[in-house]
């Protein structure tokens, strides 16, 4: 009975403690994948914070880059950004809701989301050179806006029919039925049930797909991005700067940069990158605390 | 019984109001929920289909406004006439005919809006606009369903606040202001405490004086006591049908009785 008893109690301290072992080490690789994370963006602010004025965000770069401002290329991010917006968000949307709503469930479609899958995982660099030959080259549309947005928008697609996909499917499907029997028709229900119900989830995923292309270098190298262009396009058929191949030039191919300026002009992208970022998480949260289902 | 049987109307002096011939329907998973069902459902009446789970009750309630087209049906045989028209035949519309047999579901789906909004939803798709008109039926239909006066002070709340029984009643209240002529309910109460329950039974008595009324009820006790006409189905047949008091008092098939005395279920 005794022995019985001690037995016991090992037994307890023992499950304790790998509980308490279990619970240190999620903490602590919890704390491995932050930590990098702060200080890399707190390093990159530290460097670059006093190099970003005023004069900085709305003057022309001077002296081959190596002074003056980024506001060619912050233009040319914003432009290239609306840009995608305008092609990727109708098309991904529209997708997304024949995929979830009207498509069967055959062969066919399995192909299409598939492909979808795939999509999302080729290489930016060959989303690079794709656009390059089918708009800059075959289309015509020469190294330009148009054919940047493009080319951005075909890699930004697939994130954004999966995620909107994902957020059409999240809706209850219950919803639909009792639409159906109140004399709905199907575009209807869509339109009145599941697409208000699904919003913020679309805004997020339209959101996150939009911030990538707007951090994309590869994409933009051969379709759109000057290296060096002291002044605002006239058109979307006219190259223009942008911000992370603005970054990648200063950093390796202008000997003698000032290193503020780098470090300035990635405080700009990522602020931009992380104000989408933080705007899609409030959307999301906003949304969860009134969602009613 | 004697008590209840006085209030009930007896269906053999009401007109056939859907006739349903040779009904067959299977989904394409292989299940067949429906083998050659004919059944005659009279007006203004409650009739009850009741037996075992998965004996194709809830399939013929949604075949009946067409429901199951958003199902995978992989075929489907025979008539079922209403009023003299084929619904089945592919030419109907069906959007009239789902406003003409409204439904309410084992569970109370609200949708996500106010109540006025879920209760003015489907007639605003049908195009009625008039303020005062939405209004008077909005009053109308939750009176009918006996929820007017918990809810009538707080209609723009969203309905998602309200109670369990509340939401069902409200689910009621959204297939009366459709001005339906055939109410389907698929099991109605299942998720409701015996007074809400109450309520619902007592408003389906009120009921069916204007609407023909089809109910699956969630219990053998719920179909002897609603049953004006009722219809015992096993496993994708009809064993029996006939007026509620005799069906479950006096049925004449082995296998009724057996179901009724709850020998199996």
């Amino acid at each position: 009975m005794h022995a019985r008893k001690v037995d016991l109690s090992i037994m307890r301290r023992n499950r304790n403690t790998t509980q308490t072992i279990g619970f240190s080490t999620l903490t602590l690789l919890t704390l491995v994948t932050i930590i990098p994370i702060l200080v890399v963006i707190g390093y990159i602010y530290i460097q670059g914070m006093p190099a970003v004025s005023l004069s900085f965000l709305t003057e022309m770069p001077r002296d081959g880059m190596r002074a003056g401002g980024i506001l060619p290329a912050i233009i040319g991010t914003l432009l290239l950004t609306l840009g995608t917006a305008l092609f990727s968000v109708p098309l991904g949307i529209g997708a997304a809701i024949y995929l979830a709503e009207y498509a069967p469930d055959n062969r066919w479609t399995r192909v299409i989301r598939i492909a979808i899958i795939n999509l999302a995982g080729i290489p930016s660099v060959v989303y690079g050179l794709f656009g390059l030959g089918l708009f800059v080259l075959f289309l015509q549309f020469g190294t330009s806006i148009l054919a940047g947005s493009l080319t951005l928008s075909i890699m930004t697609l697939p994130v954004i029919i999966s995620t909107t996909e994902e957020a059409l499917r999240a809706v209850p499907n219950d919803f639909r039925v009792v639409s159906t029997a109140l004399g709905a028709t199907k575009w209807e229900t869509i339109r009145k049930i599941v697409l208000p119900q699904s919003l913020p989830g679309i805004l997020t995923g339209v959101i996150l797909g939009l911030e990538r292309a707007a951090g994309e270098t590869a994409p933009i190298l051969f379709t759109v991005a000057a290296f060096f262009l002291p002044q605002l396009p006239d058109s979307i058929f006219d190259a223009t700067m942008a911000l992370p191949y603005h970054l990648f030039v200063i950093s390796t191919q202008v000997p003698g940069m000032p290193v503020q300026i780098q470090y300035g002009t990635a405080v700009v992208l990522l602020t931009f990158v992380l104000l989408m970022n933080i705007s899609a998480t409030i959307i999301r949260s906003r949304a969860r605390a009134r969602r009613q289902w | 019984m004697t008590m209840t049987t006085l209030t009930k109307n007896h269906p053999s002096s009401h007109a056939f109001r859907i006739q349903i011939q040779d009904l067959s329907l299977s989904y394409s998973d292989g299940k067949e929920p429906l083998q050659g069902i004919n059944l005659n459902i009279p007006e203004k009446c409650i009739s009850v289909l009741f037996g075992p789970a998965g004996g194709g009750k809830s399939t013929l309630l949604r075949t009946l406004n067409r429901l199951n087209d958003l199902a995978d049906v992989s075929s489907i045989s025979g008539h079922v006439w209403i009023d003299g028209v084929d619904i089945l035949s592919p030419g109907i519309d069906v959007i009239a005919l789902r406003r003409k047999v409204a439904m309410v579901f084992a569970r109370p789906v609200v949708l996500p809006m106010s109540m006025r909004e879920n209760l003015t939803y489907g007639l605003k798709l049908a195009g009625k606009r008039d303020p005062r008109e939405l209004d008077q039926i909005v009053m109308d239909s939750l009176k009918a369903a006996a929820l007017w006066e918990e809810v009538h002070d707080r209609l723009d709340e969203p309905a998602i606040a309200l109670s369990g029984g509340q939401q069902q009643r409200l689910c009621l209240a959204r297939a009366l202001a459709l001005k339906p002529e055939i109410i389907l309910l698929d099991e109605p109460t299942s998720g409701l405490d015996p007074i809400s329950t109450g309520k619902v039974e007592a408003s389906l008595q009120d009921l069916k004086q204007e609407y023909t009324i089809i109910l699956v009820p969630h219990s053998i006790q719920q179909a002897a006591r609603t049953a004006d006409f009722a219809a015992f189905f096993l496993d994708g047949r009809i064993v029996e049908t006939g007026p509620g008091e005799t069906l479950f008092t006096r049925p004449r098939e082995q296998k009724t009785q057996d179901y009724v005395e709850g020998r199996f279920g």
